[in-house]
């Protein structure tokens, strides 16, 4: 009967029914309804011992298929320090719970802290919360926020240039809480301050979302948008590439009211699509009007210096059906990832990455334009991602490159989006030009 | 025993009015600040907003908890207790001597829908 | 534990001019950032060697308690073991680098794996579809509401927007029905802790046509199977609502019982609490929602890709490991265990409902309460004793509760040592209060002012910088 997660002898259960008051295991459920009982066994195979479980995932591992990654839109290939997994498998970081006791989690409480101060640097902010569940859900978040911070208003506006992923995630929100979106029209690739500007005129906006850099690649030109959005009482969102953040204008130097987006181009691995992180970043007048965890700088009774999580008020636990959101588990060992990342890369290292991203980026769409098969659908500014159409068969040219062992971009519209990270070499490149060009 | 004062009018959800002449000086009775514990924050609303009776205009928040502010009366905002913005401790010192809002009263005949101290108090003690 | 490291900010350790990473060398050719792209002030993130952070962060983990390092008795979050096998099938490296959007054709291995861990949940819930797409528990709340909403709305009945919840209900219930805008409505526990059948059939009379669902959990927040669960769910499905299965407590119910076989329409799992994937300090987790046949049409969209599919990656690897055999014992040896425990201190600790519990049961405090020893005393002198606190002050029904859940992995032997360390603390609180009242002594910090961190939050470094300097 024994197996290695019970510990449980068949001492131990004699002695332990006994103590309990039942002759065997089954009577525990004596209360439970004959017909709702469940009996026999699931419709499972049966346990499996290690090795077993091994050579299962590893049949399945063989049939993916590992791609040289020029594909961007959200998620990005980027270098993982061989710290971090070491570090992030310690089991006190592992296995713990939410650090609702305090004296035992100032660990967890340190680098929470460290992460917000962090994220709040990185976007250009007053405050950071301790992690959303990714960037599309934060904005949503952000998008809730700005609906209840204002009077009465629940129309918000969204730039034609978004994550058509993100916008779906901001659809499905918005149809519950009775939001009204409007979708911007998109000018030459990018949004207009004046289309922003005639909207707001009209009355009963909430906020604006702007993405940057925009769904094309673009980075856009904000001037003038915090403005015209405070102006009418509204609120500014900027959901920003958190790795592009160390170079690029922030959206606090852009005058934004909250800051979103999602933290894994700061070196998580893409692992078909999570677990990532999403940030999410205010001013300080916000505070207590943001969704998720907080960790805050206080005293103990030894007069030491300690962090404990902090305007709990706001929360699930407290306010219920009140609360700011309904979020408990966020991503927090994701934020640990992100806390030593942005440790270890800091300051230099960070802008160091950035910059051989656009380096790279820029090579590669210089090289495709040279084949002069290739042309940017949109003379704008781009950073480490841009958006290209080609004068053949795309849907063609991405089997080929598939073929050749490469996730030649993504098929947006009707041409190519392209990103290229620190972890791509010339020769990938290169090779990737050679096929282009056939 | 929470401190409970004559002459003023109590709603159900433990807010107080004291009336000034054609104003209110609406706050949170002894009864709540106690339960509450710690006072942390106090959401209040702006000058000039409006407030109706039976609704939320603002919340207190100690760490344990989030009140929501009930108006006991309709009217409009002329003043809020700012003290309360970097000391909102005050509260728990004295709930009644520390209000929160003071409204220009719309309709005093809402006054009638509260209750008196000793209803109040017995209302507590239930 | 190198004592000099503790308590630092990495930004405290942070010196200019040093670096902890490589990186390849840039062989692009001239490609300088415009200025005008380019932020005013740079940020200020630490500049730190290889060593130095990873001693910072093994330091900060030594201040730090996991399920690996000793008993974690919280009840309502199912600190089970958490295999090592898990960790290492979800570090595979190839599923690793595959970007969501990627063809599906280059990764039937994922798509294989989502429908086998589909198929495995379908069993074991008896439901039909599931979705991976929520993020957590509450996540899947919110979708599975959202599913409710979406199937009403669908057969035109739009005045569906109020649910029911019981009054012990996780404060996640109704803060997931706000965020799907909808109201939420309470029905009373009765004497035996378990929904008031009465209460509830006034509730259904009186709001029939607008009930769009009941919410709950089974067994219930104090650890009682909701023995009328089939009458409720009745009750429910002839007003035209559906039933909504909260899966935090599933865990008693590998073996005992099924959600769908209950009468439950719509369920969230807990990956991270039932199938064993690590807490995290606070995620990741995975909360995939499912439903029975016919309700899948009404998935909403509520995260681009697959969820957390590297948390699902490590259920998998545990169901696997169970198997059928020796996952229908999850159940009843959890259920076990907190019985034994329930029995072993009912009387030293006031047991306000003493009836067969589940996997979790809660104590009203201690028995004698002369002694003015509180929950919150009794839940930090535990850690002096070197064990995680259970929960306190949840669920709301009762004035100190304290919520025990040991799971079914602890031996008998560390139940005992919990068993002896709490009379203990029972005995303290009569001998010598003040002992306990000041609890915890032997931890890297004492209890901390909780009403000056929510009175002037100080939430970044350069906020502390700050103060510093005033």
């Amino acid at each position: 009967m024994n197996y290695k997660y019970f510990p449980q002898t068949e001492e131990d259960l004699k002695a332990m029914m006994a103590k309990a008051g039942v002759e065997k295991l089954d009577d525990l459920y004596a209360q439970i309804p004959e017909s709702i009982r469940f009996k026999g066994n699931y419709e499972l195979p049966m346990s499996m011992c290690e090795q077993e479980v091994r050579q299962l995932f590893e049949k399945l591992g063989k049939e993916n298929r590992q791609l040289t990654c020029f594909a961007g839109m959200g998620v990005y290939d980027h270098y993982t320090p061989s710290v971090i997994p070491s570090l992030l498998q310690r089991s006190e970081f592992l296995t713990s719970y939410t650090p609702y006791q305090a004296e035992i989690s100032q660990g967890t409480l340190h680098y929470i802290f460290e992460y917000q101060s962090m994220m709040a640097e990185l976007t250009g902010m007053d405050i950071s919360n301790a992690s959303m569940y990714d960037g599309t859900t934060a904005c949503a978040e952000a998008m809730m926020m700005a609906v209840a911070a204002g009077k009465k208003v629940n129309k918000v506006l969204v730039t034609g240039c978004m994550n058509p992923l993100t916008f779906e995630v901001l659809e499905t929100y918005a149809l519950h809480q009775g939001i009204e979106l409007e979708v911007l029209p998109i000018r030459d690739g990018t949004t207009c301050l004046d289309d922003v500007k005639a909207r707001l005129a009209e009355g009963g906006v909430a906020g604006v979302i702007l993405q940057q850099p925009n769904i094309y690649g673009i980075v856009e030109d904000f001037t003038g948008f915090a403005d015209a959005c405070h102006e009418q009482k509204a609120l500014l969102i900027i959901d920003s590439v958190a790795s592009d953040l160390a170079v690029l204008k922030t959206p606090g130097e852009w005058g934004a009211d909250i800051a979103v987006g999602d933290g894994q181009s700061l070196g998580i691995p893409m692992l078909f699509g999570g677990p990532y992180v999403g940030y999410m970043c205010c001013t300080e007048k916000l505070i207590r009007k943001m969704p998720g965890r907080i960790v805050g700088m206080t005293k103990d009774s030894r007069d030491q210096r300690a962090f404990v999580l902090t305007l709990q008020a706001r929360e699930q636990h407290i306010r219920r059906q009140k609360a700011t959101s309904n979020i408990c588990s966020n991503q927090s060992l994701m934020a640990l990832f992100v806390t030593i990342y942005l440790s270890l890369m800091g300051k230099q290292g960070l802008k160091e990455a950035a910059k051989l991203s656009y380096a790279g980026a820029h090579y590669l769409c210089d090289e495709l334009l040279k084949t002069g098969r290739f042309h940017l659908a949109f003379d704008k500014p781009f950073f480490n991602e841009f958006y290209v159409k080609y004068d053949g068969d795309a849907d063609t040219l991405y089997q080929r490159f598939i073929e050749e062992g490469i996730l030649g971009g993504i098929r947006l519209e009707e041409g190519f989006l392209f990103a290229v990270t620190e972890k791509r070499t010339k020769e990938e490149i290169d090779n990737l030009v050679k096929i282009a060009a056939l | 025993m929470s401190k409970v004062i004559e002459g003023l009018y109590y709603s159900e959800s433990h807010e107080f009015v004291r009336v000034d002449g054609g104003y209110g000086f609406v706050g949170i009775t002894d009864y709540a600040q106690n339960a509450l514990g710690n006072v942390v924050y106090v959401d209040m609303p702006e000058v000039d907003d409006e407030v109706t009776a039976g609704e939320e205009f603002g919340a207190v928040e100690s760490v344990k908890a989030a009140s929501d502010l009930i108006s006991p009366v309709s009217g409009t905002v002329v003043e809020i207790n700012e003290a309360l913005e970097d000391q909102p401790e005050l509260i728990n010192q004295d709930a009644f001597e520390n209000w929160i809002i003071k409204v220009e009263l719309s309709n005093k005949s809402e006054l009638d829908n509260l209750m008196d101290a000793k209803t109040y108090a017995s209302f507590c003690e239930k | 534990m190198n004592s000099r490291l503790y308590g630092n900010l990495i930004f405290e350790l942070s010196k200019e001019g040093r670096k902890g990473y490589s990186l390849p060398r840039n062989n692009f050719g001239d490609y300088e950032i415009p200025a005008s792209m380019q932020r005013a002030e740079e940020a200020q993130l630490p500049e730190c060697d290889e060593l130095t952070v990873v001693r910072h962060y093994t330091n900060l983990s030594n201040n730090n308690f996991g399920v690996d390092t000793g008993f974690y008795p919280l009840g309502s979050c199912t600190m089970k073991y958490n295999p090592k096998i898990n960790e290492e099938i979800a570090a595979l490296p190839q599923f690793q680098n595959l970007h969501p959007l990627q063809p599906k054709s280059t990764v039937t291995g994922v798509r294989a794996l989502m429908i086998l861990l589909e198929k495995s949940l379908c069993a074991l819930t008896g439901l039909a579809h599931f979705t991976f797409k929520p993020y957590a528990g509450a996540h899947g709340e919110l979708t599975g509401l959202m599913t409710i909403d979406n199937y009403h709305r669908s057969r035109g009945d739009m005045q569906r927007k109020k649910v029911i919840v019981p009054d012990s209900a996780h404060g996640t219930n109704p803060a997931s029905a706000a965020v799907c805008g909808l109201e939420i409505i309470e029905v009373k526990s009765d004497a035996h802790g378990l929904v008031d059948l009465v209460d509830l059939e006034r509730l259904v009379e009186l709001e029939g046509p607008s009930i769009a669902a009941m919410m709950m959990t089974n067994p219930n927040t104090l650890g009682l199977f909701e023995t009328r669960i089939p009458e409720i769910a009745k009750l429910i499905h002839d007003c035209g609502g559906l039933m909504y299965y909260d899966g935090a407590n599933l865990n008693p119910m590998l073996g005992a019982s099924r959600p769908g076989d209950m009468g439950f329409d719509v369920m969230h799992i807990n990956l991270h609490k039932t199938f064993s994937t690590p807490h995290g300090g606070g995620g990741p987790g995975s909360g995939p929602v499912g439903v029975r046949e016919g309700l899948q049409e009404f998935f909403p969209t509520v995260s681009p890709y697959h969820g957390n599919f590297g948390v699902m990656m490590r259920a998998y690897a545990y169901i696997l490991s169970l198997g059928c055999d020796q996952i229908k014992m999850v159940g009843p040896l959890a259920t076990l265990n907190a019985n034994y425990i329930k029995e072993s201190l009912k009387d030293v600790y006031e047991l306000p409902i003493d009836t067969m519990c589940c996997h979790e049961f809660v104590f009203d405090g201690l028995k004698d309460k002369s002694t003015g020893v509180t929950t919150m005393d009794v839940a930090k002198r535990l850690l002096d004793y070197g064990y995680h606190a259970p929960t306190i002050y949840f669920p709301l029904l009762f004035h100190e509760s304290l919520m025990i859940e040991p799971t079914e992995n602890e031996s008998k032997e560390t139940l005992d040592g919990f068993i002896a360390v709490m009379r203990q603390i029972a005995e303290e609180a009569k001998t010598d209060p003040d002992l306990v009242k000041s609890a915890p002594h032997t931890t890297p910090i004492g209890r901390v002012d909780d009403v000056l961190a929510a009175k002037h939050p100080v939430v970044t470094y350069r906020q502390l910088k700050n103060e510093i300097m005033k």
